[in-house]
């Protein structure tokens, strides 16, 4: 049953990881909200666009926002209730920003849409069962919130090898993976095997790390219980941060690294997060889309830690009461390696919520100089330098952050972990990571700029360039004109032509002078006799 | 102890390293070789601590404040301290009092803050304060005690003090009688008249060495405070293993094809080599970063240390084969780049 197992570089051993304040007690459902936040960017990807309208009637489980384009997820109603505003609402993100939300006003009714019955996923193609994973507004819940159905299209291109259900959840305090592995350990393997067959993966593998052997021995159970086949397999690995990011998880389950800029499926491997897994099995089995999510509320300034069933929308204020939460603090959402600062608490949790962690107020210390330790690149998973990243990063040299391959850093925060000089290194390749993309995205515009300059350009050389072409042509025949020989031809040419056009125009317009009548002959006459008598006539004066 | 730390960015928790907990490492590790230094050759070492830190710190505090930096946090990470540490263990252990003081402050003014201070010194400070000092004072640099059990009557502490301050030795002790000619002293004049170094010299001390074998305890004081860095990951086991080992390897071949040269044992117990592989060599603001450049600078200090030794116009050479190799350092990284995940290996 032991299977050989890869170490990756690196990673850290965290003393204490909290996750007992949360993880011993079950799940309980989070009360119903009056009002639920609907961002309509959950996932990576276009948003998704609305398809109620401000004052309809939605029941639980209706699509109210439909996916815009192939990457992206639609959204549905957490409960039953009226739309009371579709506008710009604060969003989890840490640029503290709006972001367009359904807001729907419960009902507290929680009356259930009509669901469709479910079949058994064999008799389906995988075609059909993506398409249905699609509509249920599934996303990676592992935090990246990636559209999964696209994540269980194998492609043309390759053939998967490996799926792996990532359960290591190696980040501190966080154990919402860990409460749903011992309490659904039937959904998880049951989403896995219809995945697996999705993806025709041909094997499957759950990663669990070695600090939670309640959840495995859940799992064990389970397996045994549903798996009589062998069609997946339960792997312990060893727990170490960051072994949940892909890329390791990846490493130490099958010791091939993703290349860079690739993908997973690269290697012929694709990963899913276990809660992914559980609510593919909802959305094939039970008709249910993805309106609810487990979520561990935690953190040093949280009376009453532990995991709650919290529905999509929830503002994050109400379920802080219900942990206990201070009023005072730093609301993070994730743990704390990788979590983001929530700019306030009125934002709702979306389907990449994961954890709710409240600081207390820190002291600010300033950090020291670097010394050049290097533990941070002892520590780094991907093998990167992060010190010279740093010191590159802070003299703006971005040519030489991406020389020491930036683009690489997953952002685990190691390195700022270990760091003696406590520098906020992850920071500074974030703000690395940005400047480099505007400066691109400004250099695809001054290109554009520049190109369409430079066709105007070329455009009036090339009418100048014509019209001296023209110029010159024309000079030249002017030119040739003083050419004896051929002149006294195209004189005579001209000539000919000039005495056949008048005697064209002669004959065709007869002048008013021909065809007189005799009485019109003589009064001329008489006037031209008058006139050859008469004096020169001056011309009248001016009067002026 | 996992501490929570300023909420700009993730991640939001931070270990228990600290730059002062390093240096207060260092410092730990660096007392039993002070103590038994101090067994050896009395209270002259002890003043010569106290003089450089005084000059070090006192230098660093005018220069921050004439950098408008701010003083206490640059002084409580007890860098400097570290450094004059390293330089006073370094000194001759009978000194005016002027040349550990001065060799204290001309280590962090010119070696570390006019680079920038903490982190942007390309040189080990000490090693400069101690070659500064070497070159412009080579008598006062070169007049080494012999151990206080061959001094007739050994310094007490306020003959110490006096000979320091007024260069004045009690009546009827001359500093001939107190002072002796070091083993590596005696290898550079020996090796020219081919004759093999006596094993009995082979135990000596830092930097010049003095001999009684019973100076071996000295080296194992350092080598003992340089495992207690490795086992608390203050330093890494490639600089040491690369620098003693390619040492022992040359003067191992040099010693099969000509007994007149020492063999490696000799080397590594003499002189500054423990201290340099440990202490010195292993400084990470000069040194090189990567493991493989670590490797490569560990062995490019064991090189020039054992060039000099042998055939260079200075006894021992640690640090000017740390200097050397201080110099080469940003390069060695460049070309020691590890692997980055995901990308092939010959980029």
């Amino acid at each position: 049953m032991s299977r050989k197992l890869w170490p990756f570089h690196g990673g850290i051993h965290v003393d204490n990881d909290y996750k007992a304040l949360s993880n011993t007690t079950p799940v309980q459902p989070a009360p119903l909200p009056a009002e639920l936040i609907l961002p309509l960017q959950q996932h990576i990807g276009a948003p998704a666009k609305p398809i109620v309208a401000v004052g309809d009637q939605v029941l639980k489980g209706q699509m109210i926002a439909a996916a815009d384009g192939f990457v992206s997820a639609p959204i549905h109603a957490p409960t039953s209730g009226v739309i009371s505003a579709i506008e710009p609402r604060p969003i989890p993100h840490s640029s503290g920003l709006m972001g367009n939300a359904i807001v729907i006003r419960s009902d507290g009714a929680d009356r259930w849409i009509e669901r469709p019955t479910s079949s058994d996923y064999r008799s389906l193609d995988p075609a059909q069962l993506r398409e249905q994973i699609r509509d249920a507004g599934i996303v990676g819940l592992g935090g990246a919130g990636f559209p999964s159905f696209i994540k269980l299209n194998p492609g043309a291109r390759t053939a998967v090898d490996t799926l792996i259900l990532n359960g290591a959840e190696c980040e501190p305090w966080i154990s919402c993976d860990d409460r749903l592995m011992r309490e659904q350990p039937q959904a998880i393997i049951g989403g896995a095997r219809i995945m697996r067959y999705a993806l025709q993966a041909r094997e499957t593998l759950i990663a669990v790390e070695d600090n939670k052997p309640e959840a495995i021995a859940a799992l064990r159970q389970a397996l045994h219980d549903v798996d009589a086949a062998g069609e997946l397999e339960l792997v312990v690995i060893p727990t170490r941060y960051p072994t949940g990011g892909e890329k390791q998880l990846i490493q130490v389950l099958t010791g091939r690294e993703v290349p860079s800029g690739g993908l997973p499926l690269d290697a012929g491997i694709v990963c899913h997060n276990v809660a992914t897994a559980a609510s593919v099995e909802r959305a094939i089995n039970h008709g249910e889309p993805l309106i609810s999510r487990y979520l561990t509320i935690t953190g040093p300034a949280v009376t009453k830690p532990g995991n709650w069933e919290v529905l999509i929308g929830t503002p994050m204020a109400e379920l802080l009461r219900l942990a206990g939460g201070a009023e005072e603090g730093q609301l993070l959402q994730g743990g704390p390696m990788m979590g983001v600062v929530m700019p306030s608490r009125a934002v709702p949790v979306v389907k990449t919520s994961n954890c709710l962690l409240l600081l207390p107020p820190a002291p600010t210390t300033p950090p020291h100089p670097c010394i050049r330790c290097g533990r941070c690149a002892e520590v780094c998973p991907v093998k990167l330098l992060p010190q010279q990243l740093y010191w590159h990063a802070r003299a703006k040299d971005f040519d030489k952050v991406q020389d020491y391959h930036l683009f690489d850093c997953i952002e685990c925060g190691c390195c700022a972990y270990v760091c003696p000089s406590q520098l906020p290194l992850v920071h500074y390749y974030r703000f690395a990571k940005s400047a480099i993309w505007a400066q691109e995205r400004e250099k695809r515009a001054a290109d554009l700029a520049r190109q369409r300059h430079d066709q105007q350009q070329q455009r009036r050389a090339r009418e100048q360039a014509e019209k001296a072409a023209r110029a010159a042509k024309k000079r030249a025949a002017l030119a040739a004109d003083s050419d004896d020989a051929a002149a006294t031809a195209k004189k005579a040419a001209i000539a000919a032509a000039l005495a056949r056009a008048k005697a064209k125009r002669a004959a065709a317009t007869p002048e008013n002078t021909d065809n007189l009548t005799a009485a019109q002959q003589a009064a001329i006459d008489a006037v031209d006799a008058r006139r050859r008598t008469a004096q020169p006539v001056t011309p009248p004066q001016d009067p002026t | 102890m996992t501490t929570f730390t300023t909420p700009v960015s993730s991640p939001h928790i931070h270990g228990p390293n600290h730059v002062s907990r390093v240096m207060a490492e260092v410092i730990f590790a660096l007392l039993p070789a002070v103590a038994v230094y101090h067994w050896l050759f009395g209270w002259g070492v002890l003043l010569n601590i106290v003089l450089v830190t005084l000059g070090a710190v006192i230098a660093e505090g005018l220069i921050l404040r004439l950098r408008r930096r701010p003083v206490v946090p640059a002084i409580t990470d007890l860098s400097a301290v570290v450094t004059a540490l390293l330089l006073a263990i370094a000194l001759p252990p009978l000194a005016p009092w002027w040349l550990p003081f001065i060799g204290g402050a001309f280590a962090i003014i010119f070696a570390k803050q006019l680079y920038g201070g903490l982190g942007y010194n390309p040189f080990n400070p000490a090693m400069i304060g101690y070659v500064a000092l070497l070159i412009s004072f080579p008598v006062e640099m070169t007049t080494w005690l012999a151990p206080s059990y061959l001094q007739p009557p050994p310094l007490d502490l306020m003959a110490t003090l006096t000979y320091a301050l007024q260069g004045a030795l009690p009546p009827g002790i001359t500093l001939d009688a107190l002072t002796a000619a070091t083993p590596l002293d005696l290898q550079r004049t020996r090796i020219g008249v081919e004759q093999p170094i006596d094993l009995q010299h082979a135990a000596t001390p830092l930097f010049a060495g003095n001999s009684h074998s019973s100076a071996l305890w000295l080296q194992l004081a350092i080598l003992s405070g340089g495992l207690w860095l490795l086992w608390r990951r203050i330093i890494s086991w490639h600089v040491p293993v690369a620098m003693l080992g390619t040492l022992a390897l040359l003067a191992l071949l040099f010693h099969l094809i000509d007994s007149s040269y020492p063999g490696p044992l000799f080397h590594i117990s003499s002189g500054a080599a423990l201290l340099g592989a440990f202490f010195i060599a292993t400084d990470p603001v000069s040194g090189a970063t990567s493991e493989r450049g670590r490797l490569l600078f560990g062995a490019g200090v064991g090189v020039f240390a054992f060039v000099i030794r042998s055939w260079g116009g200075y006894p021992d050479a640690i640090a000017f084969s740390v200097l050397l190799m201080n110099m080469a350092a940003p390069t060695i990284d460049y070309y020691t780049q590890p692997r980055v995940y995901g990308h092939v290996r010959s980029d």
